[in-house]
């Protein structure tokens, strides 16, 4: 059954009653319309209670209408949707649509965590830290827990999120923030201008507060003058206006970040569209026409339910058509309260009283007054009656000392506004203040930026237009567009007087920060506490902390710390502003960015012919390589990569190594370029041979290395390891254009140009010479170990071929364009069938590797010299190169260093694993006689057991000693044995043969 | 923050990879391990206006020196880097 709705006016509004929705909150079902939001639809239902306060549980209503609401947080929808701390206030009202109060236990009316509101005392500033001190063990196990359940917001879904986000560039000349009076005013000049404007408006309608204070412009109603406004600026050829789009962000250059809420208004976004999208836009000029936020007035039980913001009440009478009060007080301190007062009577509600705390109201509102039979009383609001069935009385403290009553269910507060200075602050700009509006007001905005209209602290409907008007002309103006602007819309101004009031004192709770329970006490305990310094009084009382950031509670909490210790408001000062203005959920920021399109995948050239085999793929940096090929009746990886090094040991292999960094080198001075950049010569590399080259940081530590070839005198060809392949090109670079620019050389990066394959065992020569033009000679004589040079591929495509050996086995790299790759190893697979050819993966490279005593990765960590990894000798003494000095420091060159050896268990059954710290037999382990641990280790085929490589101080000088491998992490203690780091074929026949 | 390359034009920052000061020039040929070490490791603290080496990666692979204000990330000059980390050697 669904309840009317009670509180809802028969006509009027910008709701279509033509457009019924249901909705359910807490279970209950309810109706509302088009044009609703979720906090408008509650309303008209008569829902008062929404939500529990953080700490306290207190229970807690609506009190705005917009993205500063503190309290009427939810969880909305449900499932793998369920969004927390979602503001009904913004959220649109859709069919269907389920929404849950938050922070309550069994339930919203019947909370048993309200008892905290007993143990207050224990909750006051600062309650982390002076409650939970001690033990600090209990604070894992026992307090945070507590806190978590007792003291928080919404629940988070717990499901991978279903929806899609997207993320996207706009440029323009002219942004423009807020579709108000101001904002639709600069769009006109802009846009009349001739500039491309971007205007965005969060709200889902245009009009900022004139939906809800209408007005009249250009002697027309506002309504009718905002249709017209947006028809024309639909005739103009650049301007875009984007609706549910929040300006969140100001970034350097006239970067700005907007979140486009593109299907939050339906149940779920319609098939493949987003649900939200995240702009950044690049624009020339920026106009914040954002507006400002009425401020409440902190007093007693100033946040039981139905007290509310007077905008935010006359919003939801003149907008919505909901009344949140059938009898409605104001407490004002400035003229446009009253504006509440006179929406109220237009609605047929009933005024129960004014309460001003201004002794000079004007004479027209005291003639208003007595034609509609309600008292003005001068004075200030003290105490609230009520509680979660909202307000029913409030008490009056005259100006005069005495004391009055009234009863009253709906109490409607203005403090003034506070124009919105997020956006023009967040370049750590500080607001200035001004007297006038008791508020601060935007300066130090970012380059390109400003303020206009109540952004800018003029409130007055004339002001705005003029001011947005001017700032959109200059806008444009400024960024090269001078078309006529035409005339300017007009206005009257309304007066704004205004006393300023913080605080009335008295009994009771009197909250500043709703959402984070900060109370006027909370903030004078800061201050004789000496946390006077507005960025302490933030972290000491969390206030402004909250998800709301204080849009509604900083200015008052800072201008009480100014009274009580005795300063101005303007000395106090504000605390640093910081993006994001609203809440930007993090899917937002992924954008498409997710699971499996984290990030870019490459793959290699012979990846889906290895993915058809059902080779098992391991991630290299954004690189998919085959690590092993499992075979039908293998019984684990182990067993695999063990026959494909047996394969390749006494047969055929290959191997795609396409991953490789590649990068040609064309230049007369190219072999010069390269002595400097390595620690060895390549000049007087021969043209058709190869070399291993090692390179150093300009620190004396190993970078990279790789073999790098010479294909003709003035043409290299250079290798780099998979991981360094980008950092290596980017370092070569460096070196060529800043500190070498004197050589004539040349960078190309090759690396997704070629596909490269190893192709290793003592059967090599037998399937290349299928594979090859029988012309090429790949005897030892004519292709020796070392050798590079092009030659043809049967059919005539053109390939280089290396002989070059990682396995230690007779050995070659062939290189054929990338579109020939998967060609290539399908016929390297035919061609190779007689000879059992084997395709092996990363994993049995690996294990061929240490075999070898072959450095990588593991071993070229950054904190390795050329001599520790026993390559100390290629350092050339007859030239500079890159490295060299540092070097030769004495800690770099001294005889104690971890230096790589090989290491085998003196028990032959043993598993070894990397990680593991050596330390001398027979002592106990401890930094103290730590020597170094244990880099790289396999299960060898060839020596059937485990072995490895290690970094051990003077490793080298202790070949042939016991030594102790201690694994804390693992819980291993055993002897391994120092031993020649080249376990296989250590003179090297085999790879020359 | 968006860099005006001199090669490419106006373009995002994610193009772009910062090094760092562009005030070192590298020792010739010969150098003490002092001035090597000067070189290598020791940086002003700028609090101001910075010449800085980046990397135009997403781009043309130019080297840039720009000189960017540390305390307000405006960016004042970009020119090619070319030689500007080099003393004059020998050949
Ligand atoms: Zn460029």
């Amino acid at each position: 059954m669904i309840t009317s709705q009670p509180n809802r006016l028969a006509s009027g509004g910008l709701i279509d009653r033509s457009a019924p929705l249901n909705f359910r909150f807490d279970g209950k079902t309810f109706a509302g319309f088009q044009g609703d939001t979720l906090a408008s639809a509650l309303i008209a239902n008569g829902v008062k209670l929404v939500g529990r306060s953080f700490k306290y549980h207190r229970p807690r209503g609506i009190l705005t209408a917009g993205s500063e609401e503190p309290n009427a947080l939810v969880e909305l929808r449900t499932g793998a949707r369920r969004e927390p701390n979602t503001k009904a206030t913004t959220a649109e009202l859709y069919d269907g649509l389920e929404a849950a109060s938050q922070n309550r236990w069994p339930s919203l009316r019947h909370d048993l965590m309200a008892v905290n509101q007993l143990f207050a005392s224990i909750f006051v500033a600062g309650f982390y830290y002076k409650t939970f001190m001690w033990p600090a063990k209990f604070w894992e196990a026992v307090y945070e827990p507590a806190i978590r359940r007792a003291a928080g917001l919404g629940r988070a879904a717990g499901a991978a999120d279903p929806d899609h986000y997207d993320k996207a560039w706009a440029h323009c000349d002219v942004l423009i923030a807020g579709s108000g009076p101001a904002g639709l005013a600069a769009a006109l000049a802009a846009g009349r201008s001739g500039a491309r404007v971007i205007l965005c408006e969060e709200d889902f309608l245009l009009g900022g507060r004139l939906l809800a204070d209408g007005g009249t412009i250009d002697g027309m109603p506002a309504a009718e003058w905002v249709s017209r406004t947006l028809a024309e600026l639909a005739t103009l050829p650049d301007v875009r206006i984007m609706n549910r789009t929040t300006l969140f962000g100001v970034y350097d250059g006239g970067t700005y970040g907007a979140i486009e809420r593109v299907n939050d208004h339906l149940p779920s976004p319609p098939e493949h569209q987003v649900r939200q999208r995240l702009w950044r836009i690049v624009a020339k000029r920026c106009v914040v026409a954002a507006g400002a936020i009425e401020r409440p007035i902190v007093f007693a039980g100033n946040d039981t339910p139905g007290v509310m913001m007077a905008s935010a009440m006359r919003t939801y009478v003149a907008r919505y058509s909901a009344t949140p009060a059938k009898r409605i007080a104001l407490f004002t301190n400035n003229e446009d309260g009253w504006r509440t007062v006179e929406a109220a009577l237009g609605a047929g509600l009933q005024i129960a009283a004014v309460v001003d705390a201004r002794p000079d109201v004007s004479a027209a509102h005291r003639a208003l007054a007595a034609k509609a039979g309600f008292a003005v009383l001068n004075g200030f609001v003290s105490g609230v009656d009520g509680g979660k069935d909202g307000v029913k009385k409030i008490s009056i403290s005259l100006a005069g000392g005495a004391r009055a009553e009234v009863e009253t269910d709906g109490l409607a507060v203005s403090g003034g506004w506070n124009p919105a200075v997020g956006l023009t602050s967040y370049h750590r700009g500080r607001p200035k203040w001004q007297d006038d509006i008791s508020a601060f007001v935007p300066d130090g905005a970012p380059p390109g930026m400003e303020a206009a209209g109540a952004a800018n602290g003029a409130f007055g409907l004339g002001a705005c237009l003029r001011q947005g008007f001017a700032a959109g002309a200059a806008a444009a103006q400024s960024a090269g567009r001078d078309g006529n602007a035409g005339a300017p819309p007009v206005a009257d101004d309304e007066a704004f007087s205004l006393t300023p009031l913080w605080h009335v004192a008295g009994k009771g709770k009197a909250f500043v920060d709703y959402q984070h329970d900060v109370t006027a006490a909370d903030i004078e305990l800061a201050q004789r506490e000496g946390f006077e310094s507005v960025e302490h009084l933030k972290r000491y009382t969390t206030l402004g902390m909250a998800t709301d950031q204080g849009k509604t509670s900083n200015v008052a909490g800072l201008a009480i710390m100014a009274a009580v210790s005795g300063k101005s408001i303007p000395e106090t000062g504000t605390t640093i502003y910081r993006p994001p203005y609203v809440p930007v959920a993090i899917g937002a920021f992924a954008g498409q960015h997710r699971d499996e399109n984290f990030h870019a995948t490459r793959l290699t050239p012979s990846h889906h012919w290895a993915a058809e085999q059902g080779a098992v793929f391991v991630d290299t940096g954004l690189w998919k390589r085959a690590q092993w090929y499992p075979r039908a009746g293998e019984k684990d990886w182990l067993e695999t990569v063990i026959r494909e090094v047996k394969a390749v040991r006494g047969g055929v292999g290959f191997c795609d190594v396409s991953t490789l960094g590649k990068i040609d080198v064309h230049g007369p001075d190219a072999g010069a370029f390269l002595d400097r950049v390595y620690i060895n010569t390549f000049s007087n590399l021969a043209v058709g041979k190869a070399r291993y080259g090692l390179m150093l940081r300009e620190d004396g530590m190993v970078y990279d290395d790789g073999t790098t070839s010479r294909l003709a005198e003035d043409h290299y060809f250079l290798t780099t390891t998979t991981a360094k392949a980008g950092p290596v090109m980017q370092h070569l670079e460096f070196c060529r254009q800043v500190l070498f620019p004197e050589l004539n050389v040349q960078l190309t990066s090759v690396s997704d140009q070629w596909a490269q394959f190893s192709i290793a065992g003592p059967k090599t020569r037998d399937l290349l010479r299928e594979i090859v033009d029988p012309a090429e000679d790949l005897s030892n004589e004519a292709f020796p170990f070392m050798g590079a040079r092009k030659v043809s591929l049967r059919g005539g495509i053109g390939a280089r071929l290396f002989r070059i050996s990682f396995s230690g086995e007779m050995a070659f790299e062939i290189s054929v364009p990338a579109r020939y790759g998967d060609a290539l190893v399908r016929n390297l697979m035919l061609a190779g069938k007689q000879f059992g050819v084997t395709p092996y993966g990363t994993e049995a490279l690996g294990v061929m590797r240490i075999e070898k005593g072959h450095v990588a990765g593991p071993e070229l960590n950054g904190t390795t010299t050329a001599a520790d990894l026993g390559l100390g000798k290629m350092m050339s003494t007859r030239k500079d190169f890159i490295g060299r000095v540092m070097a030769g420091r004495e800690a770099l060159a001294a005889r104690d260093r971890q230096v790589v050896v090989g290491i085998k268990a003196t028990d032959s059954a043993r598993r070894l694993r990397s990680g593991a710290h050596v330390i001398p037999k027979g002592e106990i382990p401890g930094p103290a006689n730590d020597q170094g641990y244990i880099t790289s280790v396999c299960f060898s085929p060839t020596l059937d057991q485990w072995i490895g490589l290690a970094l051990v101080e003077r490793g080298r000088d202790r070949i042939g000693e016991i030594v102790h491998a201690h694994d804390p992490l693992r819980g291993e203690d055993y002897d391994v044995e120092l031993c020649n780091p080249v376990f296989y074929d250590p003179d090297g026949g085999r790879q020359r043969g | 923050m968006r860099i005006v390359c001199p090669f490419c034009g106006e373009r995002e920052l994610g193009e772009f990879t910062y090094l760092g000061d562009a005030k070192p020039v590298r020792p010739a040929a010969g150098a003490s391990e002092d001035e090597v070490f000067d070189y290598v490791y020791l940086r002003d603290n700028i609090a101001g206006a910075m010449s800085e080496y980046w990397y135009h990666g997403g781009g043309c692979r130019a080297w840039l020196k720009i000189t960017r204000n540390t305390l307000t990330h405006e960016i004042s000059s970009v020119e090619p880097a070319a030689g500007v980390g080099a003393r004059q050697v020998a050949r």
